[in-house]
């Protein structure tokens, strides 16, 4: 298949970026919502992130890629197994799965496996998409074209990393723990208030309008649609910086502590955009946490609140339809209030 | 309509011809094309011309309209498997038309769930594997025959994300006689081979980015295609890297089409609106000859170069685009962005929703997965049963399911604004306020608005049915007013508006706003009493297609006339001399039907 551009030769699209990068960091920070124009590396972006962490470990044999390490979440064959340490092992990159528009139920959740089910008369569960982005990233496209019930339905599996399926006759359960990347055209049609709230973080990409920028842009794509080998290796040593920071992150992400002082700007941060619920502050904790584990810190501190504070607010705002002021305009306001009060 | 001269539709011709070669070095990397035409001979001389070039040998396959996923992506073959009792899995349409080009016919038409399966594999050229199958190379090209009428208001637009993909824009409509269509095949394998590693200079690029930029193009996609298709431009004619002139055909067949805006330079009154491509494209003469690439066109500054391209590229702008980029020049927003979302609400009406136990006679449509899965897990019992029955799948009556369909009726509200000089402009800005707290209403219910506005001679649908609260927020700002009260001219246009809505399914109802003082008859002349005849005959037919409508009177003090036209057409009428945007929107909410 074809190679995926590399992630570090993403030129600008900083917000995007670093949303992405905070949850492939602390997946379960609840999907990442990216609304803007056509052509902006949407997609380049999720595929190039992937491919440069590191490939996982999978017990071989198992079709819902279950982590040999991991003693939590595991499907109910691995479960029955005990410990895992010593099954056998193969590594597979992380998986990115498309959620094409108008997929059936059936094809996300999984369902009824017909063709063992007319050639053997068993009554087995075929595994959908979801099964298959465990451990990785499920992109959407047009998210805000999507049945709404198939939208809730995954939020809901990415916020608990766990697929339910009952359903004729079947009742299966299995781990299913990605990233959730939805995408859209606002132009296309809103998502719903109700569904905005629970993405995780929100970014809007724009077109780079600077000239420099977007020849080097094309400039870039060029390049590698002319020699993708070389093009990659010419960014290999970058893509490998950021998958070791990733590495590290993850691994510093529960030892980062955030004091008192952060947790009352959190709140304070909140209250003064208006957001409804605590969803905001946890959010918005959690990816400066992440935020700060990528940059080294030992805890929480201004600079990574600021630096989030958008992503993790700017979809949680009540809309004024008769305010023109975007709410990107309002968050900043409030940042700027909270923090250099 | 005044056809052009015959030479310059010869020369379209040639340009479209030209196109189809460049399209045939490489389809898959291109995208493919976006060709609007008719069918007609020109079309199908324009296909052929194509596949000739392409090499025979290439696969080129059409899509049906209505193809499963299963048959596009590849999967089980039901009839197979059902047949050898072995899963036997078939490969999709996709990846059997790797390295070829697939023909989609009717583009305006396509919905949107196969629109972005196209897109998907466009972007990836690869198909993952299904249903044990293993993945698929999918190197393809898209030819989408978007037959929609250009300018017309129906909702039938291509979608936007296939179009954004597919480099090349052409043109083939009345303005081009088929003639003469040898390709040079050779010419297109040769190119084939280099066309990837010419070089284009840095000011070359900038060039088209600049150009991009000043046709208003926010995409940088399409500035990518439009170096790709220099390349392949150049590669063609035999040049040995990319000549001014190989960026200037990029521009008109790449950037034209996206234009946005018209440049500062070509929105001067002075260009006619008929200049279409009557400046000689460069078409086979230059497959031909060897010619040196032309150089000539300035000391390699990027900015005339730009221009060049930009002037190239308005040469190709079809009478209809330049003149409503003339009207909306700076918007940066052409109105055609987003049409989408409303057409795929088409899609609503009756959209199957799973399946339930029921009898497949009497209209209803078996569904046979369910049908199969639901008989499935009993087939060896069964066949215990009945050893001796002839069929390898027992089907009993109780396992037939049969699709479930919802026809969700959704509402769409329809402002008719009286934007005239009688009507003060402020009522203009409570309508706004109102059609917005509407719509911020309706994208939770996911009900949809559209508007309606008519002053001087004629009645202009400025926000066709929508739920963007960002599309709506625009085209009110955009809103104008001033000038006479073409009241029956506003029927018309309703009418059209909630015809279309009725048959998509929905329950429209009609909020208009006006004072009721039409001033202008239905032919367009002015004079109050023909006027209002007109006005009274238009509301009486509105009676009888039995669309609620709620008539606002917004002058100051109630009008005789627009209680007279209200009663006509069997509208609730509301005289609100103050209104404000929030009353107005507690009016409408009283009047939508009960769902």
């Amino acid at each position: 298949m074809s190679t995926p551009y590399p992630f570090s030769a993403i030129v600008g699209q900083q917000e995007m970026k670093q949303a992405i990068l905070i949850a492939a960091i602390d997946p379960g920070i609840g999907g990442v919502l990216v609304m803007g124009d056509r052509g902006t590396g949407k997609s380049t972006a999720v595929r190039g992130l992937a491919a440069l962490l590191p490939p996982m470990d999978v017990v071989a044999g198992c079709r819902y890629g279950c982590d040999p390490a991991g003693d939590h979440s595991r499907c109910r064959d691995c479960g029955a197994q005990g410990s895992l340490r010593s099954a056998r092992k193969l590594r597979a990159p992380v998986p990115v799965v498309d959620l094409p528009l108008g997929a059936s139920e059936d094809r996300v959740v999984g369902a009824l496996d017909i063709e063992r089910a007319l050639t053997q008369g068993v009554k087995a569960f075929e595994p959908g998409l979801l099964a298959r982005a465990h451990r990785g990233f499920l992109y959407i496209d047009e998210v805000n074209l999507l049945e709404d019930h198939l939208v809730d339905l995954l939020i809901d599996v990415a916020a608990s990393g766990e697929n339910i399926v009952e359903r004729e006759g079947l009742s299966v359960r299995h781990p299913a723990r990605f990233v959730l990347v939805g995408s859209g055209n606002p132009e296309e049609g809103d998502l719903r208030p109700q569904l905005l709230d629970r993405f995780g973080l929100s970014v809007e990409v724009k077109t780079p309008t600077d000239l420099g920028e977007r020849i080097e842009v094309v400039k870039r794509r060029d390049a590698f649609e002319r020699d993708a080998q070389a093009f990659v290796a010419r960014w290999r040593k970058e893509d490998q910086r950021i998958r070791r920071r990733i590495v590290q992150a993850r691994a510093a992400l529960h030892d980062v502590s955030a004091d008192d002082r952060a947790l009352d700007r959190c709140a304070r941060l909140c209250i003064a955009v208006g957001t409804d619920g605590l969803r905001g502050e946890l959010t918005l904790l959690r990816a400066a946490r992440a935020l700060a584990a990528w940059d080294g810190a030992a805890s929480v501190g201004d600079a990574q609140l600021r630096s989030v504070a958008t992503s993790a607010l700017r979809h949680r705002l009540r809309r004024n339809p008769l305010d023109d002021a975007g709410s990107t305009v309002r968050v900043e306001r409030a940042v700027a209030e909270v923090f250099d009060a | 309509m005044n056809q052009p001269p015959f030479a310059a539709r010869e020369a379209a011709w040639h340009d479209a011809l030209h196109a189809a070669q460049v399209l045939a070095i490489d389809p898959a990397a291109l995208g493919g094309a976006r060709l609007r035409a008719r069918p007609g001979p020109a079309r199908d001389a324009w296909l052929a011309a194509l596949r000739t070039a392409l090499a025979p040998a290439r696969p080129w396959m059409r899509l049906p309209a209505h193809i499963d996923d299963d048959s596009l992506l590849g999967g089980l073959d039901l009839s197979a498997t059902l047949q050898t009792a072995r899963s036997v899995s078939c490969r999709g349409l996709l990846a059997r038309c790797d390295e070829g080009v697939l023909v989609v016919p009717m583009a305006e038409r396509l919905d949107a769930p196969l629109g972005a399966r196209l897109c998907a594999a466009l972007d990836r050229q690869w198909i993952d594997g299904r249903c044990g199958r293993d993945g698929d190379h999918a190197r393809f090209g898209v030819v989408a025959l978007d037959e929609s009428i250009p300018g017309g208001d129906g909702d039938d637009v291509a979608p936007a994300g296939l179009c954004e993909r597919l480099a090349l824009h052409i043109d083939l409509d009345d303005g081009v006689a088929p003639g003469e269509s040898a390709v040079a095949a050779d010419a297109v394998v040769a190119a084939r081979a280099r066309w990837r590693q010419l070089p284009c200079s840095d000011e070359a690029l900038r060039a088209l980015g600049q150009a991009a930029d000043h046709l208003g193009i926010a995409s940088v996609r399409a500035v990518l295609h439009a170096l790709r298709v220099a390349r392949a431009v150049a590669a063609l004619a035999g040049h040995d890297r990319v000549a001014h002139d190989d960026l200037a055909t990029a521009g008109r067949w790449v950037l034209a089409a996206r234009a946005t805006r018209l440049p500062p330079s070509a929105a001067q009154p002075e260009r006619q609106p008929d200049a279409r491509p009557n400046a000689s494209p460069p078409s086979d003469r230059d497959l031909r000859d060897d010619d040196p690439p032309t150089d000539d066109a300035g000391p390699g500054d990027p900015t005339t170069l730009a221009e060049h391209i930009v002037q190239a590229s308005c040469t190709a702008l079809s009478a209809g685009l330049l003149s409503r980029l003339q009207g909306s020049a700076g918007t940066g927003h052409a109105k055609r962005e987003g049409r989408h979302g409303a057409s795929r609400a088409g899609t609503l009406r009756g959209r199957p929703v799973g399946s339930r136990r029921g009898d497949p006679r009497g209209g209803a449509r078996l569904h046979l997965i369910d049908t199969l899965r639901a008989a499935a897990p009993w087939q060896t019992v069964r066949a215990r049963e009945r050893p001796e029955a002839p069929l390898r799948v027992q089907l009993r009556r109780e396992d037939f399911r049969v699709h479930k369909r919802r026809q969700r009726r959704e509402t769409t509200t329809l402002f008719v604004v009286d934007a005239s000089g009688s009507s003060a402009l402020h009522r203009l800005s409570e309508a706004k306020a109102a059609v917005e707290l509407l719509l911020a209403d309706c994208y939770v219910r996911r009900d949809r608005v559209a508007l309606l506005a008519f002053r001087g001679t004629e009645a202009e649908l400025l926000l066709p049915p929508t739920r963007s609260l960002a599309r709506a927020r625009r085209s009110l700002a955009a809103l104008p007013g001033g000038g006479g009260t073409p009241l029956a001219a506003a029927f018309d246009a309703a009418r059209r508006v909630v015809d279309d809505v009725l048959r998509r399914g929905g329950t429209p109802l009609s909020v208009w706003l006006s004072d009721g003082r039409a001033n202008i008859a239905r032919d367009g002349t002015p004079g109050r009493t023909q006027a209002h005849t007109d006005a009274l005959r238009h509301a009486r037919a509105w009676r009888d297609n039995d669309v609620a409508a709620l008539w606002i009177d917004t002058s100051p003090k109630p009008q005789a006339d627009a209680q007279a036209i209200a009663t006509a057409m069997g509208a609730r009428y509301l005289p609100l001399p103050l209104a404000d945007g929030a009353r107005m929107l507690r009016a409408v909410r009283a009047c939508a039907p009960a769902r």
